[in-house]
């Protein structure tokens, strides 16, 4: 079923009125309650009511995950803050967190975006899903519960974790639906076999994966392992969280929900659309949002656009997955992971960086593992092992505050990291994504 | 009186120990003592060597973490109860030892131990107190 059918499969024209409608309210709310986007407005030379059709977001100024951040915590919020009603927070670049926050309207309309994505995974009305997302300050659990509710689906919000757990779970109440990260299904798999389950004998059918970029052959992958539809779901907190776009059952791109969040490809460099068809960054602008409306959203994510209609009849424009960023973000376990928040824990542990590496592996059990090459210098070798262990304890210790994600650290001889014209090669991503 | 030790970060890799070991070698360093502290990803080569800068320079010249420490060279009798007998001295006095290891040859009829000591300065003064013989930097090279 087709969850908002008069919107997902309306025609491009009534789309792009309704799309005009959004916009030319959001401008003057955004320029009359946020000071920081009124000046951003000002100094692109847009007054508010200039902004007559969805055609004028060309001209408005884009904004960055460092606008998030050097406003934090709520620079860019247009709502009072009487009227947030949730908060969410992921980790920042370095430094601030990214916050978010949510008015009674935007949780409704997170609710809608992901009732649409669970119907667009060819979820029914009696369904029962198993919620395996992290619950908490991470958007996944919490976006996957509130779009069930309002689907009327039966909810068992397992969390993240405990996969032996999760398995009983599975068996004993036949959740046809699971959500989760794409590594944790693959995961999930192994410990079924371990454990004498064959998971091609579980009860899921449907899988909803997102919250980390992974590839056709890896749900190929999931699909024979489980034997089941493994859909791709596209969302980022600072828009809404999960529920930005959809897989449906043809998996030929990713339904994005546009009549709210109107996407746009760009090239990076130059801010200039692209054709449909060519890579380029997605831009998001939050049409309808309450609490921290962004207007051209730079997620630094490179994917492509076609806007022909799909086979299951919604007429939304649909992004292919994820292709890769413009900065060097890397996701472990559906955690974004900068280098520069490990630079910045070095250089608190050590007063200056030395040389480090990131090496991301998804070895023998298909969960991601992080080891952060560290190179021993001079002035914090010692010859006691214990001080040297101990400086590895604390530099493990705090990557694991500043990221969530656990991490093994190992000290190596100077010069053993590839260096790449000068500058040591910061990421070794050794994952099949 | 103290002597130098030479520590040297070294990766759990293979052939990383003769590599240096090699490099000293080529280069008419001669060690004297030697031993290796391990943890599973990485270990610390101690040595104690006849030219001691020159070793240092060497090893960063050729990209090794070196550094050198200072320890204590002490003779012991060698015959059971020796070092027992010494380390009783320093149980009783509150030296504490990092750690300590065993020379390659002998001086004289005596066994020849290195010791770090967590204070040197303060394990010295308990050694002459006791008249426990040190073996001073230029016997070292001229072992």
């Amino acid at each position: 079923m087709i969850w908002k059918e008069d919107v997902e499969c309306a025609d491009r024209a009534a789309l792009q009125v309704l799309q005009s409608d959004h916009l030319k309210k959001l401008i003057p709310y955004i320029y009359h309650n946020c000071p920081v986007y009124k000046q951003k407005l000002e100094d692109a030379g847009v007054s508010p009511d200039s902004v007559q059709s969805i055609d004028d977001i060309k001209r408005l100024p884009f904004t960055t995950k460092e606008d998030m951040r050097d406003h934090y915590p709520y620079g860019l919020f247009s709502a009072p803050q009487e009227q947030i009603n949730e908060i969410h927070v992921s980790s920042g670049t370095t430094g601030n967190p990214t916050l978010v926050g949510y008015t009674r309207d935007d949780l409704a309309l997170w609710s809608d975006v992901m009732a649409r994505v669970l119907c667009c995974a060819g979820a029914e009305p009696d369904d029962t899903i198993q919620i395996a997302y992290g619950y908490g300050l991470f958007t996944g659990g919490l976006g996957f519960h509130y779009g069930a509710l309002e689907m009327g689906l039966r909810i068992i919000p397992t969390s993240s974790g405990q996969t032996a757990r999760q398995l009983k779970i599975m068996q004993d109440f036949k959740p046809r639906i699971i959500g989760c990260t794409p590594s944790y299904a693959l995961y999930m798999a192994e410990e079924a076999k371990e454990l004498g389950i064959d998971p091609r004998e579980g009860n899921w059918r449907i899988g909803i994966f997102g919250a980390e970029p992974w590839s056709d052959s890896i749900r190929q992958e999931i699909e024979d392992a489980w034997n089941m539809l493994a859909t791709d779901v596209y969302g980022l907190s600072e828009i809404i969280g999960p529920g930005v776009a959809q897989e449906c059952q043809y998996k030929d791109g990713l339904h994005i929900f546009s009549d709210v969040f109107f996407p746009e490809i760009i090239n990076p460099e130059t801010g200039e659309e692209v054709a449909p068809g060519e890579d380029g960054e997605l831009v998001i602008t939050t049409l309808t949002k309450q609490g921290i409306p962004l207007i051209r959203y730079r997620t630094r994510d490179i994917v492509s656009i076609t806007y022909e209609t799909c086979r299951c009849g919604r007429t939304s424009p649909r992004i292919s997955k994820i292709k890769g960023r413009t900065d060097d973000m890397i996701v472990v376990r559906g955690i974004n992971v900068f280098p520069s928040q490990i630079e910045h824990v070095l250089v608190g542990i050590e007063g200056t960086q030395p040389h480090y590496q990131i090496v991301v592996d998804r070895a023998a059990h298909k969960l991601d593992q992080v080891e952060v090459l560290v190179e021993v210098e001079e002035r914090f070798f010692s010859d006691e092992i214990k001080h040297l262990t101990e400086l590895r304890d604390t530099i493990k210790k705090e990557i694991q505050a500043v990221l969530s994600v656990g991490v093994k650290v190992t000290l190596v001889e100077p010069k053993t990291i590839e260096r790449s014209m000068g500058k040591s090669k910061r990421i070794v991503d050794k994952r099949t994504l | 009186m103290k002597i130098t030790q030479i520590s040297v970060f070294l990766e759990n890799r293979k052939g990383r120990l003769h590599e240096v070991c090699s490099l000293l070698g080529d280069n008419g360093i001669n060690i004297r003592a030697l031993t290796v502290a391990e943890t599973e990803s990485f270990g610390v080569l101690r040595i104690v060597v006849d030219k001691s800068d020159e070793a240092v320079a060497l090893l960063r010249e050729n990209g090794f973490v070196a550094n050198f420490t200072d320890v204590v060279a002490i003779e012991v009798g060698d015959r059971p109860g020796g070092l027992a007998a010494v380390l009783k001295i320093f149980a009783t006095n509150d030296v504490n030892i990092e750690y300590m290891y065993a020379f390659v040859e002998k001086h004289s009829d005596k066994a020849l131990l290195v010791f770090r000591f967590e204070d040197a300065d303060f394990a010295q003064q308990v050694l002459a107190r006791h008249s426990i013989s040190v073996v001073t930097r230029k016997e070292i090279e001229g072992l």
